[in-house]
């Protein structure tokens, strides 16, 4: 895993209104996940998706109300139809795009330099035995 | 301004600068991470490579996520494997394979987890006089790939600077 697998965790974080937990349980579904990379190409009413996912409409229906929960997913009803689409967060621009990426390995890294400081210690401490 | 003040301040920037992330965009399909540790290469690359040092940094606590567990066999052809969640009946796992591993130079390992969308990671370590600049790419298959792994990346890292500090201060020697 990297920063395409961490972001994905921190996209539901960001997004989720209710916590962490509500995006985490939405993307922990295969499906969902899929229709998440499906909405990710152009938006598509619940019929297309049930379709697309040869699921029945209830079921589709379900998925996409636990990732509209968890402020993954907005959707829309015009007559008949529900269009849904990806959630406001993808509409963020490049900068805030690295910003955000700069920001993950930011923390790791510092994380990072604490555990290499600490093997440093330890290899000294080492090296100090050996010349006795 | 005393020259006692001036001199720390001149220390102070050079540090900051010496920890300084960047990233940078290549293409529409990759971007690349550097750093540079102030360690030698073999303890960077053994910090990446064993298991029990590895979930030590690579999930700061204030990212509020728990590793369930961490399998890494980080040698060419090996594989690894992720788990996160707090729920054992809810959990999410990152996985791939190790393409190419150099022991204190390199690894190359593919990111699984997200089927054909998912990236390929570089990581290379360039030793000089006793420090290590890392350098770090991701390649994405496409570029819509990319755009989605950059969305959403933790802005509630912010709020708990705190943690890590607090973290780094138990690491570090004093």
């Amino acid at each position: 895993m990297t920063a395409a697998g961490s972001s994905k965790l921190n996209h539901m974080v960001q997004c989720s209104p209710s916590g962490f937990n509500a995006s985490f349980a939405a993307l922990a579904d295969a499906t969902r996940r899929g229709v998440l990379d499906q909405l990710a190409r152009g938006d598509a009413s619940i019929t297309d998706l049930a379709d697309k996912f040869e699921m029945t409409l209830t079921g589709m229906k379900k998925h996409v109300s636990v990732l509209e929960l968890a402020g993954l997913v907005t959707t829309e009803k015009v007559g008949r139809v529900r269009t849904c689409r990806i959630g406001p967060c993808r509409l963020e621009k490049e900068m805030a795009w690295i910003a955000r990426y700069r920001q993950v390995w930011d923390q790791r890294f510092a994380a990072l330099d604490g555990v290499i400081d600490e093997l440093k210690r330890q290899e000294k401490g080492r090296g100090r035995k050996r010349r006795k | 301004m005393n020259s006692n003040d001036r001199r720390r301040a001149v220390v102070a920037r050079e540090e900051s600068e010496f920890h300084r992330t960047t990233v940078q965009k290549k293409s529409d399909r990759e971007v690349v991470v550097t750093r540079t540790f102030d360690a030698p290469a073999r303890l960077v690359f053994e910090a990446w490579s064993k298991p029990e040092l590895f979930k030590k940094w690579w999930v700061p606590r204030s990212m509020g996520m728990t590793l369930r567990s961490c399998d890494m066999d980080v040698r060419t052809g090996g594989k690894y494997r992720l788990v996160f969640g707090d729920d054992p009946k809810n959990t999410m796992a990152f996985f791939g394979k190790y393409l190419d591993v150099v022991p204190d130079k390199r690894i190359v390992w593919t990111n699984e987890e997200s089927g054909d969308a998912g990236s390929v990671t570089t990581v290379t370590f360039e030793e000089r006089d006793g420090k290590t600049l890392l350098v770090l790419s991701e390649l994405y298959p496409t570029k819509e790939a990319l755009d989605e792994a950059g969305i959403g990346a933790q802005e509630m890292l912010g709020e708990t600077f705190g943690q890590l500090d607090e973290l780094l201060a138990g690491l570090s020697p004093r």
